[in-house]
């Protein structure tokens, strides 16, 4: 994170012009000869210079809070991961350990001390990629009726609703995702999954709960969509009127017109938004927790149970059993963290490239 | 060739404003016609009439008979079918910043599906040598983006861009406003040079801009059409007292 701190500079009190000009009327009434009472009262106040000071360092300290915070997290999470990074360096996220007897890997063996990122790794990236999967083609859907179709009436009452969906708590998406989501995955859709597209071995039916990567990768979608269409949204806006009526009086259909004078215009941006999107579901722990299943494995299909970075954490820092245990909690805290801000620093610069006035140039 | 352009009783509102308000007129193929008249006075709208464009606004409407060749645009086609046919330069440059400059002036072809790649070639070549522009760009038309170009340049490729679908009527719309005056004589003389190919009609706000590139003018005054006649007429004689006034500089 990088906290933009403005350069503050407040010059030194201007020589106040000389009340009243000396070669002005002179006033016909004595009275008003005197200094007035409003003359006197601002004479008598001070520059204000130690008050002015002392308000400009209050600020700067409020600025440089959210740098202190992010660093303070970081040397944090690298101080607690050391033991981890002794132990295992890079192979922790690498490598994993084969289990002589069974000649099976071992990734996440708290009782006999093995701890590799590799099932967690692969969880979130599998669950991320699936919601991106879903919510991109969804979420460029609704920005492209809400900007370029909608009747103006429901324009705004539309995108305040897909709005509201970022505002709904996680937990509440999670229970929701236990209650109907995972029950009608399990009853009715990956049946048609594993008769469809078993053959791909993408989908089989080894795990009959309704759990896994599947599950926890629409509910992803589900929290993603309104991030993803409300930036897309954003950007198709900033895209001039002028490029559409070009694209319009070439003979284009609305379709036509779309594609090639605004989203073609806007592309930049939108991948921005869906790397904002990716970057949100690469950290969701609460409801990917209650979905995915939570067994530290690595399954070539979807609807196995898996675990996802954020969600081990989630499950097992409060019972970790060693000091080995919780530093690799910790590791894999900070690679998420290292993760996510590269993905959202990305996005932003994304997204700024094309709302910040002219389209985005291509040289 | 162009063709030439019958408008009876046109009418058009923005919402409840009537910027137009019953337009007779008859424009001549294959010249240039300029339209004249101080800021609001219904001169952009009636040329984004003649292609529909007006319409493109959710709160505008039209209505009159115009007739572009023996087509009543208002009757027999679609707007899609009359814009292929009716190119538009518009006030600002908009070429399109992602595409290169090939691809800005084939995107009206490439648009309806024309994929011919020589033929492509060919037209761009001829679509920028009559935008006089073909010298300046030749040799980076794949690799530079429409963006990269200097403002006058920029709006010779949107006249490309409007050429290369072979118009038989061109619409500019104050296409010389944004930019500098040798811009503008560029823009100018290229106008002298397309109106014996296409039917152009040009609104301006420059009157020796309208004396200089077109055989007929109009004169427009709070959505009317107060005059319409030989442009040689309207600034030596004109026969209304309000178009006096304004080409004398006494209003507008």
């Amino acid at each position: 994170m990088i906290a933009n701190v403005p350069e503050i500079r407040i010059s030194q009190a201007q020589p106040q012009p000389e009340l009243g000009s000396p070669e002005g009327p002179r006033p016909a009434d004595p009275a008003l000869a005197e200094v007035s009472a409003v003359r006197s009262f601002l004479l008598s106040r001070g520059n204000s210079a130690i008050a002015d000071r002392g308000f400009q360092w209050l600020m700067v300290l409020c600025a440089l809070s959210i740098f202190g915070i992010v660093v303070l997290i970081a040397v944090e999470l690298v101080l607690r991961s050391q033991l981890a990074w002794s132990k295992f360096g890079f192979g922790f996220f690498f490598s994993a350990f084969i289990d002589p007897a069974t000649r099976l890997p071992m990734y996440w063996d708290p009782v006999n001390g093995h701890f590799s990122a590799l099932p967690f790794l692969y969880g979130t990236l599998v669950s991320s990629f699936l919601a991106l999967l879903m919510a991109v083609p969804l979420a460029i859907g609704v920005a492209v009726f809400l900007t370029e179709m909608c009747p103006r009436v429901l324009r705004g009452p539309l995108a305040f609703l897909t709005e509201l969906l970022a505002a709904i708590p996680s937990v509440i998406y999670g229970l929701w995702a236990v209650f109907v989501l995972v029950p009608l995955l399990r009853e009715h859709v990956n049946p048609l999954l594993i008769r469809l597209l078993g053959w791909t071995s993408l989908f089989n039916d080894d795990n009959p709960t309704g759990l896994g990567f599947l599950a926890a990768g629409v509910i992803l979608a589900i929290m993603i969509l309104p991030i993803i269409s409300s930036l897309t949204r954003e950007v198709m806006t900033a895209v001039p009127h002028s490029q559409r009526e070009a694209v319009l009086a070439l003979g284009a259909t609305r379709w036509e017109m779309i594609r090639m004078g605004v989203l073609r215009n806007a592309r930049i941006g939108i991948v921005g938004a869906v790397i904002l999107g990716l970057g949100r579901a690469l950290g969701e722990t609460m409801a990917v927790t209650m979905v995915i299943g939570n067994s530290p494995e690595i399954h070539r299909s979807m609807l196995a149970n898996g675990s996802s970075m954020a969600s081990v954490i989630a499950n097992e820092f409060a019972e970790a059993s060693s000091d080995l245990h919780t530093s690799a909690l910790m590791e894999l805290g900070l690679a998420l963290f290292v993760v996510t801000i590269i993905v959202n620093a990305l996005a932003r610069v994304l997204v700024w490239a094309v709302t910040r006035g002219a389209p985005a140039q291509v040289h | 060739m162009g063709v030439g352009i019958e408008v009876v009783s046109l009418n058009a509102w923005y919402g409840t404003n009537h910027t137009l308000q019953d337009i007779h007129l008859n424009i001549p193929a294959n010249h240039a016609t300029a339209l004249i008249g101080p800021s609001g006075c219904g001169k952009s709208t009636f040329v984004r009439c003649l292609n529909r464009m007006h319409e493109t606004n959710p709160i505008a409407r039209v209505t009159g008979t115009v007739r572009i060749g023996d087509l009543d645009i208002y009757k027999d086609a679609k707007p899609v079918e009359i814009r292929r046919r009716v190119g538009m330069v518009f006030q600002r440059p908009n070429p399109f910043p992602t595409m290169s400059i090939y691809d800005n002036v084939a995107a009206g072809l490439k648009l309806n599906g024309y994929s011919n790649r020589r033929a492509l070639d060919e037209i761009v070549e001829r679509s920028l040598k009559n935008s006089a522009l073909w010298d300046e760009v030749k040799d980076d038309l794949k690799k530079k983006s429409g963006a990269s170009l200097s403002g006058g340049q920029q709006q010779r490729l949107c006249i490309a861009r409007a050429l290369a679908v072979d118009p038989e009527v061109l619409l500019m719309d104050e296409p010389a406003s944004a930019l500098d005056p040798v811009s503008t004589s560029k823009i100018e003389d290229l106008i002298f040079q397309l109106k014996s190919q296409y039917t152009i009609v040009i609104v301006t706000h420059n009157m020796q801009q309208a004396a200089r590139v077109a055989e007929k003018t109009g004169f427009f005054l709070n959505g009317r059409m107060v005059e319409f006649d030989l442009t040689h007429k309207i600034f030596t004689n004109p026969s209304d007292k309000r178009t006096e006034d304004y080409i004398t500089g006494r209003f507008g």
